[in-house]
């Protein structure tokens, strides 16, 4: 008797879970043919009344969480918002900015993820990045350098072709691929984010932390003991970044950049963000 | 499995060093697990304090804390790479768990048992390692393979302070094939490959255990 009333409760709760995985199979399905992709970022921007951009939280100059008032506040944080006020005016639909904080590894998979409608987040524009998502024309010319201790004698990314030297980067930038191009001997780390790369780089974990140079300016002006040497050693102008094939979008954020060139505004923002910037000329950045 | 063909040798030295951590921390905390246990039990106020201390500090502080700092604070002084940071942070946190169970273990032998061999003339120690001890370790097994199980995934903290671990070469993976899906899907069959066997071989030893009682 107890065994028939255990093994009928055991086909009962066999029968109920592989119920609740079936249906749970089901509801993803549906859930995420809603989710994948933007079907069409413009017009899905007009109905929320709102573009989501993934920011930069933890680089200073260009999106930097400001703790007291919970906000990303920088040159890309103004950028963008001026980027929505100005699409808003070219679409006749009156949109707001708001922002969702990402990180070099994790940005991608949450545009696609439809998390958040587009990038300003000191992203170079590659070749390979360009198969998967659609950029806009560059909004700031960078380029990697290197950022060691002042007294530490490295003058260029060659000095560091060594085995006994240990370049710090950060998981997802192009920096973490470039570098080996350059210093093929030198061991390289991959931290998580820009502030534990450069807690590690006090710590003596590596001579030099390399990205690109407007990030690494940033750094530089809170860590005086620390400078850029070498100066550029790669191209890597910024692009903004929507979902792939959204060819609406891009345009209509190309002609607000545009717009936002011509008239000044973008000057204005380069001028705010980056004339205090010591060793950086800042009228090169204008346009 | 595109992801899988092109990296597989990165794969292949993430799972090398997971591997290494785990097996370096699984030794490492079990004797320190055991050692401060032990402590905890002894009749030596001094003792039963520090193991206390001890226990209470490592277990009640996140994992990540203890190997950042490990990393960037202790390095300035000792220098260690991530890999080392990593692990002796996962030793540390791990053998605190291991010492409340194996002092569970300890407990749940009949004092009996201590005060008849020291009777017969044995030392503590020698009454601790041989009669006390291995009754111990068969009650304390199944939550023993639990922290187990739990460090071979909590060796994932090596990514954080660049420790070449799987979860590491897992992150520069995704971030390089943009395809995140994939990657960690593949990255986490690389830990079932690890922690199946393990948990499979400690229901093993429950069982001979058992059988032997």
């Amino acid at each position: 008797m107890e065994n028939i009333k255990k093994r009928r409760f055991g086909i009962i709760a066999s029968i109920v879970l592989v119920l609740v995985m079936v249906l749970t199979g089901i509801w993803m399905h549906f859930a995420i043919q809603n989710n994948t992709g933007h079907k069409d970022t413009l017009s899905r921007v007009e109905k929320k009344k709102q573009i989501t951009w993934g920011v930069k939280a933890d680089t200073k100059l260009f999106g930097l969480m400001n703790t007291k008032k919970a906000q990303p506040a920088g040159f890309e944080i103004d950028l963008a918002k001026a980027m929505t006020a100005q699409i808003s005016k070219q679409t006749g639909t009156k949109l707001s900015a708001s922002f969702v904080p990402v990180s070099a590894a994790s940005r991608i998979q949450l545009l696609k993820n439809t998390n958040i409608d587009g990038l300003i987040s000191t992203m170079t524009i590659t070749p390979e990045r360009a198969k998967i998502v659609d950029f806009t024309d560059s909004y700031f010319n960078a380029g990697q350098s290197l950022l060691v201790k002042k007294n530490s004698g490295i003058q260029s990314i060659q000095d560091m072709n060594s085995s006994k030297y240990t370049v710090l980067v950060v998981v997802g930038t192009t920096a973490a691929q470039e570098t080996k191009k350059y210093a093929p001997k030198a061991k390289i780390v991959a931290l998580q984010d820009y502030a534990s790369a450069m807690q590690a780089l006090k710590a003596g974990q590596g001579q030099a932390l390399s990205t690109d140079n407007a990030i690494l300016y940033g750094l530089a002006t809170e860590n005086p003991d620390y400078h850029l040497v070498g100066g550029v050693f790669t191209k890597a102008p910024y692009g903004m970044a929507f979902d792939h094939n959204q060819k609406p979008m891009t345009r209509e954020a190309n002609q607000a950049l545009a717009t936002l060139k011509a008239n000044g505004t973008y000057n204005r923002l380069i001028e705010k963000w980056f004339k205090s910037v010591p060793g950086l000329n800042w009228h090169e950045l204008e346009v | 499995m595109t992801v899988f063909n092109h990296y597989y040798s990165v794969l292949m030295q993430g799972f090398g060093h997971t591997l290494l951590a785990s097996l370096i921390a699984l030794i490492g905390s079990l004797v320190l697990g055991t050692l401060f246990a032990i402590m905890q039990v002894s009749s030596s106020k001094t003792g039963r304090v520090i193991g206390n201390i001890y226990v209470q500090v490592f277990r009640n502080i996140p994992l990540l804390i203890i190997t950042l700092f490990l990393y960037l604070a202790v390095a300035k002084v000792i220098k260690m790479t991530g890999f080392v940071a990593g692990t002796v942070g996962l030793t540390l946190y791990t053998s605190a768990f291991i010492a409340e169970s194996v002092r569970a273990g300890i407990l749940s032998v009949d004092a009996g048992q201590m005060e008849g061999a020291r009777a017969n003339g044995l030392s503590f120690s020698q009454a601790m390692r041989v009669i006390v001890l291995p009754q111990a370790f068969r009650v304390a097994i199944p939550s023993l393979g639990n922290q187990f199980i739990n460090l071979v995934k909590n060796s994932s903290i090596l990514a954080f302070v660049g420790g070449l671990d799987l979860m590491y070469q897992g992150n520069l993976i995704a971030a390089s094939s943009f395809d995140t899906f994939t990657t960690y899907i593949i990255i986490g069959c690389f830990y079932l490959v690890i922690t199946m066997p393990l948990s499979y071989y400690v229901q093993y030893l429950e069982r001979k255990l058992k059988k032997a009682a």
